[in-house]
């Protein structure tokens, strides 16, 4: 897949001098879905404001599809669509007038079909002619994104897409934006909801205090640092680890009803057949096997909490 | 020059004129009525005539600029201010425009606002008194700029403005003053001659008797300098928008 954004050394110092931005890198490929995981403050939202010019630069470069965010401002922005964080909609206008005016905005001729098509992909089409404040907050967001898919970008920027939704319509957002890969449009999603990124992020990228710590393929980068789980239910309550298994690194839990075994799943053994095969021999009926994996949330909790001892 | 951008953001802004099309023209309207009744008819009747003109014609050019020269300015200033305060203009920011067609569609929109209530109040005094125009085109000119120039003025201050005090605080501190001692009412000549060197400083009297000039043919200064005076505003005017865009002050950090 062909890069679509490409981000260079990219640095934001507001004028109090404030450094939301430290140097950051990112190759983002066309069509795929990145999810950018950070606490509040990370720089999430200056990253974003940055691409698509609500803030500039202080130093570095973006391109899009090879078009210059500063140089050809106006090809780079025509390929990106933006859904910002806060619901910022004109009150009193309607629905489907706001949706052609984005249209306009972005250069393109009106085209009735095309605004019909994204009301009724986003389930606004009989809200239409509404005025915005009649609407509850859910449909405030899939004005948004109509707002932001006015143009038809390549592009989506969606910015905690998800913040303060309901179950329902997190659901629904997730659904549009796979609609949306399969027309080739990438999507980047800042969110610290970590089963949103779980759930439809190809990769993830996770970013604290103005740096990326890490861009991973979302599988690999929970193989490599998941730690997974054997849990192995007995029939028989104990009061210790048999010392014959001593040699395994296990803990007893529930009780004294479980031995649970930690490995790696990079590992290439993982000592699981051998560990089985001992706690049969030592007499130990099996009830279950459970196997449980830790989660992206563990994961990104183990990379941006502060080191031991610094401030 | 991207101008469905520039088309998309006028007529927004001429949607929101045509929402509340009641209150936009009755207001100006009902206001013009009541200073012919009070200027006009009331006090009008004890003046008799000024440099020619019938009081109640006289002050029709006034009116109107007095009118024009608030709804420019109220009108593009809130235009640019409202979307700075309801977070909107994430998408002017976002946008493929820069910001020459920014302020095309904003002030392009206020001040055909502030024209056509213009020409609602010229229309309204018509049943008021008896008003000739000797030169069309002059009094045409000088609508166009002043609408275009005060628009521009409004814009500037709708970026500057941080909060809805700070977008009052020009129009009523410096503005209206200034029009109101401008001349709208009154011949610069009526004034004893110390106010009459002061009045030379404020630069409304200049655009008010260039108007008055193509309704009548009477003028406070010479038509010349109104002319200069209308292009150095709007050039200035300009040139604040022209350093706002370099710098990107008060929009894009």
């Amino acid at each position: 897949m062909p890069t679509i954004l490409s981000i260079k050394d990219l640095r934001k110092a507001y004028d109090g001098g404030f450094e939301a931005l430290k140097g950051v890198s990112l190759e983002i490929d066309e069509g795929e879905i990145i999810a950018l995981l950070g606490p509040n403050g990370a720089g999430k939202t200056t990253l974003i404001s940055t691409v698509c010019g609500i803030t500039m630069p202080t130093s570095g470069s973006v391109t899009v599809a090879g078009f210059d965010i500063l140089r050809d401002f106006r090809q780079a922005r025509s390929l990106i669509g933006l859904v910002p964080q806060e619901i910022a909609l004109e009150p009193f206008e309607r629905v489907i007038n706001t949706v052609r005016f984005s249209r306009g905005l972005f250069g393109k001729g009106r085209k009735d079909a095309a605004v019909e098509d994204i009301l009724r992909r986003l389930s606004l089409w009989d809200k239409r002619d509404s005025q915005i404040r009649a609407l509850s907050g859910g449909m405030k967001r899939r004005v948004l994104i109509a707002k932001a898919l006015a143009h038809e970008p390549r592009v989506l920027f969606l910015d905690e897409p998800t913040a303060g939704v309901d179950v329902e319509l997190r659901k629904d957002m997730w659904e549009i934006v796979e609609g949306l890969r399969a027309d080739g449009v990438t999507t980047i999603l800042t969110t610290h909801y970590i089963e949103e990124a779980e759930a439809i992020a190809d990769r993830v990228g996770v970013i604290n205090k103005g740096e990326i710590l890490l861009v991973e393929d979302k599988d690999k980068l929970m193989a490599r640092m998941g730690q997974k789980q054997l849990n192995v239910q007995l029939t028989t309550q104990l009061d210790a680890v048999p010392e014959a298994l001593g040699g395994y690194d296990l803990t007893l839990g529930d009780e004294g009803w479980t031995l649970i075994y930690s490995y790696d799943t990079k590992s290439e053994r993982t000592g699981i057949t051998k560990l089985l095969t001992d706690v049969a021999g030592v007499g130990l009926q099996l009830r279950d096997v459970v196997t449980r994996q830790s989660s992206l949330e563990d994961i990104f909790v183990s990379l941006v909490k502060e080191p031991e001892g610094s401030a | 020059m991207n101008w469905s951008a520039i088309s998309a953001i006028y007529v927004f802004e001429m949607a929101r004129f045509f929402r509340t099309i009641a209150q936009s023209l009755i207001s100006p309207v009902l206001s013009t009525s009541l200073y012919f009744v009070v200027f006009g008819a009331a006090i009008g009747s004890r003046i008799d005539e000024v440099e020619g003109v019938s009081y109640g014609a006289f002050i029709v050019p006034g009116l109107i600029m007095l009118t024009v020269m608030t709804q420019a300015i109220s009108n593009a200033s809130f235009g640019i201010y409202f979307p700075k305060f309801i977070g909107t203009i994430y998408e002017l920011l976002s946008a493929p425009i820069n910001f020459l067609e920014i302020v095309m569609g904003y002030v392009g929109a206020a001040a055909t606002k502030a024209m056509f209530i213009g020409i609602i109040i010229l229309i309204t005094s018509f049943f008021f008194v008896d008003i000739q125009i000797q030169n069309p085109l002059a009094m045409v000119l000088f609508l166009v700029l002043t609408c275009v120039s005060f628009a521009l003025f409004g814009f500037i201050i709708g970026i500057w403005a941080g909060n809805f005090e700070q977008l009052q605080l020009v129009p009523l501190l410096i503005v209206t003053p200034l029009v109101f001692l401008g001349g709208s009412f009154y011949s610069i000549s009526m004034l004893p001659p110390v106010w009459q060197t002061i009045s030379m400083f404020n630069p409304v009297v200049y655009l008010i008797s260039g108007f008055r000039w193509a309704f009548f043919g009477v003028a406070d200064v010479h038509i010349g300098m109104s002319l200069l005076a209308i292009a150095g505003f709007t050039g200035l005017c300009l040139g604040a928008v022209w350093w706002i865009f370099k710098t990107g002050w008060r929009i894009r950090q």
